[in-house]
């Protein structure tokens, strides 16, 4: 009986379906099958199954932010039976996301917050134009293990620094690690801003969220 | 380049890519889209020009949502064709609908450096060497602000890029980045010291401004803001969409036509609401995402199409058009670069655009590449001689020739060869050597390109600004960046 609903819910996944997602999460409630299980037996195997064919060049990143994006809409829906039983997802670690003051550029952003959140990560978006002291507040509420700060302005970017040098004024650093994105931002930059890391793109990001955290 | 005196009596190349009906179908559409979805402007004084032109504004979302005759009627103030001037007159660019002006790229934050050919962040330095190359070469009429000067302070990052421009080369500046109303200000203040007054400035706009919208359906306030005070002093302003497939856009060519148009004219016709007659123009560097990585790809067939059919638009709301083109992807001067950069141009030319951008940058516009620009400027030129057509004057049909060499025989000796081989297109950097001379010697025209650069930065002496004028200019962004600590 699991390993149907197991089933449907893998493929919801793969279908990039948020609705059957989210009706298969309510059905495996109703029928009492544990939430954790469906997430890992039901639910990931779809995700794993989408990731290898994107590997393999057989999808295309918006097949994998469909499925991402069904995946959350399941979890969603589990996640007060999961809190209810006192169970909690492994997270890997957690992230603190945002764009720099005076920049409202978010799609970069999203794509590596859904990336990172169907990694494992709990992540925490600040959304666009956020105050540097916004960062360090949040890294502290959260106990991030890392902020990412991006920015796509060449006149903007001068923003990642100050979040860097307002998260060492706090203390938080250098236990909370700073990675930067966006068009303008660039390896020597992160270098010289002080950062722990730069990514190219959203799938290179999941990989040093990983690294930084040892995960 | 000019190609309005070209082919005498042919036909000067034009290609067409959406019938009168498909343009008329993605204008109904976008009106469509700005009444009944709406376009953001984060910004109360835009949100007050709207709503006093009877649009709906909601002040919680920035969204305005315009009905259709607000927008046409505001489009038909704009006037279809001026001139950016040049500081030597010689040089000024119409955009008249019958030349194809090509700038410099922007903004890009490395450079490959000229003599140590390491990659590096870009500092005030280049954007003057980047500006003297400019000066000097044929094909690049205009310049943007290559490369960001990451040396100088943010607060008056723009104005001394602008300086650094002004000071190393006569032709038009068109900025990308200035992007504040206060901003806007000094460097308009700046422009008319350079034209000789606000009003020499209006007739003579030896500036213009560029922003870029936010896709999808939406813009920056401070963006917008200052692209208002340009409009107020008569300087030329454009509105660049890049809605990408599947990314900023929905995922067709048509559907993305849609997005970007919408973005464009609702700012276009925002600034004629404000300040009616004000001249602007469409931009656009539209490109379909990489649908593996997700990456802005600025070549393949999706922008070749969006060259075109972006010209077209644009000659239907009878603006001028500035065109992303010379986007490559690639990561050196290669075949990729060379492919996606000549395609690029010819499409949007041949479309009929007005400014072309730009020369120089390489990875998808991010790091400049003194080597590229020479080599962009080169296919710039085949563009142009493809552009003049195929004259068909007496001296052009040969019948005297054809007579006197008859069947057999060579016409590599005629007196007509000698005189009318002028108008044939020369090679500087295009390898047509033996195999041997390649063999020997395989990276000949990448060097020579680097060192007509090379060259170009240590001995090209452009004009330089009345010493009085650059004193007036250093004293306007000593002063803007003295507001800026104070506030």
């Amino acid at each position: 009986m699991s390993e149907e609903l197991f089933a449907q819910m893998r493929q919801a996944v793969i279908d990039g379906d948020p609705a059957a997602a989210a009706a298969l999460a309510e059905q495996a409630l109703a029928s009492g099958v544990p939430p954790l299980d469906a997430i890992d037996n039901g639910f990931v195997p779809g995700l794993t199954y989408v990731g290898e064919q994107f590997g393999a060049g057989e999808l295309f990143l918006p097949d994998m932010m469909l499925a991402a994006r069904a995946m959350q809409k399941a979890v969603a829906v589990l996640e007060p039976e999961m809190q209810r039983q006192a169970t909690e997802r492994h997270v890997l670690g957690r992230v603190v996301l945002g764009t720099v003051k005076g920049d409202i550029h978010e799609i970069g952003k999203n794509l590596v917050g859904m990336m990172l959140a169907t990694s494992g990560f709990e992540v925490h978006d600040l959304g666009v134009d956020v105050a540097p002291e916004r960062f360090v507040e949040a890294a502290r509420e959260h106990s991030a293990d890392v902020v990412g700060v991006s920015a796509l302005l060449t006149t903007t970017m001068a923003g990642q620094r100050t979040v860097i040098e307002q998260l060492e004024a706090a203390g938080l650093r250098p236990k909370c690690r700073v990675i930067v994105g966006g068009a303008p931002a660039s390896s020597t930059w992160a270098t010289e801003i002080g950062a722990d890391g730069y990514s190219e793109d959203a799938i290179g990001a999941v990989a040093l969220v990983r690294q930084l955290v040892g995960a | 380049m000019n190609t309005a005196s070209a082919a005498a009596a042919g036909v000067r190349p034009r290609l067409e890519v959406l019938s009168p009906a498909a343009i008329r179908r993605i204008h109904e559409a976008t009106l469509e889209v700005i009444e009944k979805v709406g376009v953001r402007f984060p910004s109360e004084q835009a949100l007050d020009i709207w709503a006093a032109h009877g649009a709906t504004v909601d002040r919680a979302t920035s969204i305005v949502k315009v009905p259709a005759h607000v927008i046409e009627a505001a489009l038909r103030t704009a006037p279809p064709a001026y001139t950016l001037a040049a500081r030597n007159p010689a040089q000024d660019l119409p955009l008249d609908g019958h030349h194809v002006g090509v700038g410099t790229d922007g903004c890009g934050i490395e450079v490959l450096d000229p003599w140590t050919l390491e990659v590096r962040r870009s500092t005030l330095a280049d954007v003057a060497d980047i500006a003297r190359v400019g000066d000097a070469l044929d094909q690049v009429d205009f310049h943007w602000v290559a490369v960001s000067a990451q040396d100088t302070d943010p607060a008056t990052r723009t104005h001394e890029e602008l300086l650094a421009v002004w000071r190393n080369s006569t032709k038009h500046v068109q900025t990308e980045t200035v992007v504040t109303a206060p901003d806007a200000r000094t460097a308009i203040e700046m422009a008319a010291v350079v034209a000789g007054g606000r009003g020499a400035l209006r007739q003579r706009p030896v500036l213009s401004m560029m922003q870029c919208t936010i896709s999808p359906l939406a813009h920056d306030g401070g963006p917008i803001e200052a692209s208002l005070v340009a409009a107020e002093a008569g300087v030329p302003v454009g509105f660049m969409t890049m809605a990408s497939c599947a990314f900023s856009g929905p995922a067709t060519i048509a559907g993305s036509l849609i997005v970007g148009n919408a973005e464009v004219i609702s700012a276009m016709a925002l600034m004629q609401l404000a300040f009616p007659g004000s001249p602007v123009y469409y931009a656009a560097a539209q490109t379909a995402m990489d649908l593996r990585t997700g990456a802005y790809t600025g070549g393949g067939p999706e922008d070749f199409l969006f060259g075109a059919a972006t010209n077209e638009l644009a000659d239907f709301y009878n603006v001028p058009l500035s065109m992303g083109a010379f986007a490559t992807g690639d990561k050196r001067s290669g075949w990729q670069a060379g492919l996606e950069n000549g395609l690029s141009a010819f499409m949007a030319s041949v479309s009929g655009a007005d400014m072309l951008l730009g020369v120089g940058l390489l990875h998808g516009s991010r790091i400049w590449s003194f080597e590229q620009m020479i080599l962009d400027a080169e296919i710039a030129s085949i563009v142009e001689a493809m552009l003049r057509g195929i004259p068909f004057d007496d001296e052009a049909l040969a019948l005297e020739a054809i007579a006197e060499v008859g069947p057999g025989g060579e016409y590599l000796t005629l007196p007509h060869t000698r005189k009318a081989m002028k108008g044939l297109w020369k090679a500087t950097y295009l390898d047509r050597r033996t195999y041997g001379q390649w063999h020997d010697d395989p990276d000949k025209y990448h060097r020579d390109a680097l060192e007509r650069a090379r060259s170009l930065i240590k001995n090209h002496r452009p004009e330089p600004l009345d010493p009085a004028v650059d004193r007036e200019l250093v004293g306007l962004i000593e002063r803007h960046r003295q507001a800026a600590m104070a506030s």
